[in-house]
């Protein structure tokens, strides 16, 4: 059997959710990965702590697991939750923990020297991070920031465990119904490349520039 | 919110849910390991191709990796499974799984590897192509050796992220931890609790696999460090 009109919006339609996931994710994780970093470069050794274990914990745990998590935890009281919401919370969850060490790496990578000069010129702690340290700290967390935003594209397929209708279960439901695996997963693949495959260039270039910078 | 945690079904004396935890975890490694060994060997090998002499398979293999980092490791396994299913060839889904993952890990060891070789200093290579040697023994003894010992750290990163994803082959009815998991819950119904188990469980098996491979590391390199 081919392809229909209709499959194909099906599908068109997985993408636009797989989309939105990964902007709740990269959202979501973004602020508290910010909450993370700073938590992670702070001098008091239990704020530290309690950041590095939630790190460790959910770098440890595969993101299947945490959306089954996501999804039965949320819905202990009783209630049903729709799946769009287990998958957002989990990938909010492990995005969090990855652009947190990622953003504490590029807040350590500001010259040393920086954090003095600001110290010597009586800057109080808060105005040395949020004038002076972040916003370098900013610049160099660019590329590998939008270079982990593919990872988040990719992993949204894991949301198929819990049934969310994302681009890979759209294809999947689709195959079910055509059988024509090289096809579907074919048109799938090309999808999800055309949505990652920007990114990892930008991520590259920006990369590069920077370098060539010498930043 | 009133909610009472209940771990009972752990020590259910009527079923050996533990067992069948544990069962789980032992294919997952069983996975991982084949995945891990796979991958390196023809990651090391594309690694090669990719900083090699020959234009075309360097363009090859960086097309190839570019597919593979571009799209989802879950869609890459159905193509796979169901792809090779629809044309006729019935594979079990664990030789599938297992192909799958040395596949698309190859493509993340062999951009690691080509860092590496990337980094050893011209001179080396040159000393040793005046001492005569064949280039493939180059490649064996003077390359990949340093190359390797250099990017250790980002590999085992890379396959500890690996064990973590075979908890996707449940999806083509891999009887990993995951799949334990998900017939422990239809029996029991107490999902929330049957996830914090294997989360527990995977936690440990990353931990376990970060120092098993630190320990093959160790061993492989001691010569460079002049002890053996």
């Amino acid at each position: 059997m081919a392809l229909t009109f209709n499959q194909l919006i099906f599908i068109l339609q997985g993408t636009l959710w797989t989309i939105a996931l990964a902007a709740i994710g990269f959202v979501g994780g973004g602020i508290i990965g910010l909450v993370i970093a700073l938590m992670r470069v702070s001098r008091n050794r239990w704020v530290n702590g309690a950041a590095a274990l939630y790190v460790q914990i959910v770098q440890g745990i595969p993101l299947p697991v945490l959306m089954f998590l996501a999804y039965f935890g949320l819905s202990l009281g009783g209630v049903n939750i729709p799946a769009v919401v287990a998958a957002g919370v989990s990938m909010t969850i492990f995005a969090a923990a990855f652009l947190g060490e990622i953003w504490r790496g590029s807040i350590q990578a500001v010259p040393r020297g920086q954090r003095e000069a600001a110290e010597s010129l009586g800057l109080s702690r808060w105005h040395t991070m949020a004038d002076v340290i972040l916003p370098q700290a900013v610049r160099l967390s660019i590329p590998p920031t939008v270079g982990f935003m593919v990872q988040i594209v990719k992993n949204t397929s894991y949301a198929v465990v819990i049934g969310f209708t994302e681009l890979t279960q759209s294809g999947k439901i689709v195959n079910n119904v055509i059988f024509e695996p090289f096809l579907v997963f074919t048109i799938v693949g090309a999808i999800y490349f055309c949505l990652c495959s920007p990114l990892s260039r930008a991520s590259r270039t920006l990369d590069a520039r920077m370098r060539a910078r010498g930043a | 919110m009133k909610y009472q945690f209940d771990f009972g079904f752990l020590w259910d004396p009527d079923n050996d849910y533990v067992l069948e935890f544990l069962h789980g975890a032992w294919l997952t490694l069983q996975l991982a390991v084949l995945a891990i060994i796979g991958g390196f060997l023809l990651g090391t090998f594309l690694a090669t191709l990719r900083t090699g002499r020959i234009s075309w398979a360097r363009r090859a293999v960086a097309v190839y990796v570019e597919i593979i980092r571009n799209t989802p490791l879950l869609v890459q396994t159905f193509w796979l499974f169901f792809g090779l299913a629809g044309a006729g060839y019935r594979i079990p889904a664990f030789v599938a799984a297992a192909l799958a993952m040395s596949l698309n890990v190859a493509a993340y060891s062999s951009e690691i590897i080509r860092a590496g070789i990337e980094s050893i200093p011209k001179g080396q290579i040159e000393a040793a192509q005046s001492l005569g040697l064949r280039p493939l023994r180059i490649l064996r003894s003077i390359v990949l050796p340093p190359a390797i010992e250099k990017v250790m750290p980002a590999l085992i990163s890379q396959y500890v992220l690996l064990m973590l994803a075979t908890s996707i082959m449940a999806q083509i009815s891999v009887e990993e931890l995951m799949a334990a998991a998900s017939r422990i819950t239809s029996e029991t119904f107490r999902g929330f609790e049957i996830y914090i188990v294997v989360a527990a469980v995977y936690i440990a098996l990353s931990i376990l696999l970060r120092l098993a491979l630190r320990g093959i590391g160790w061993l492989a390199f001691l010569r460079t460090r002049g002890l053996g």
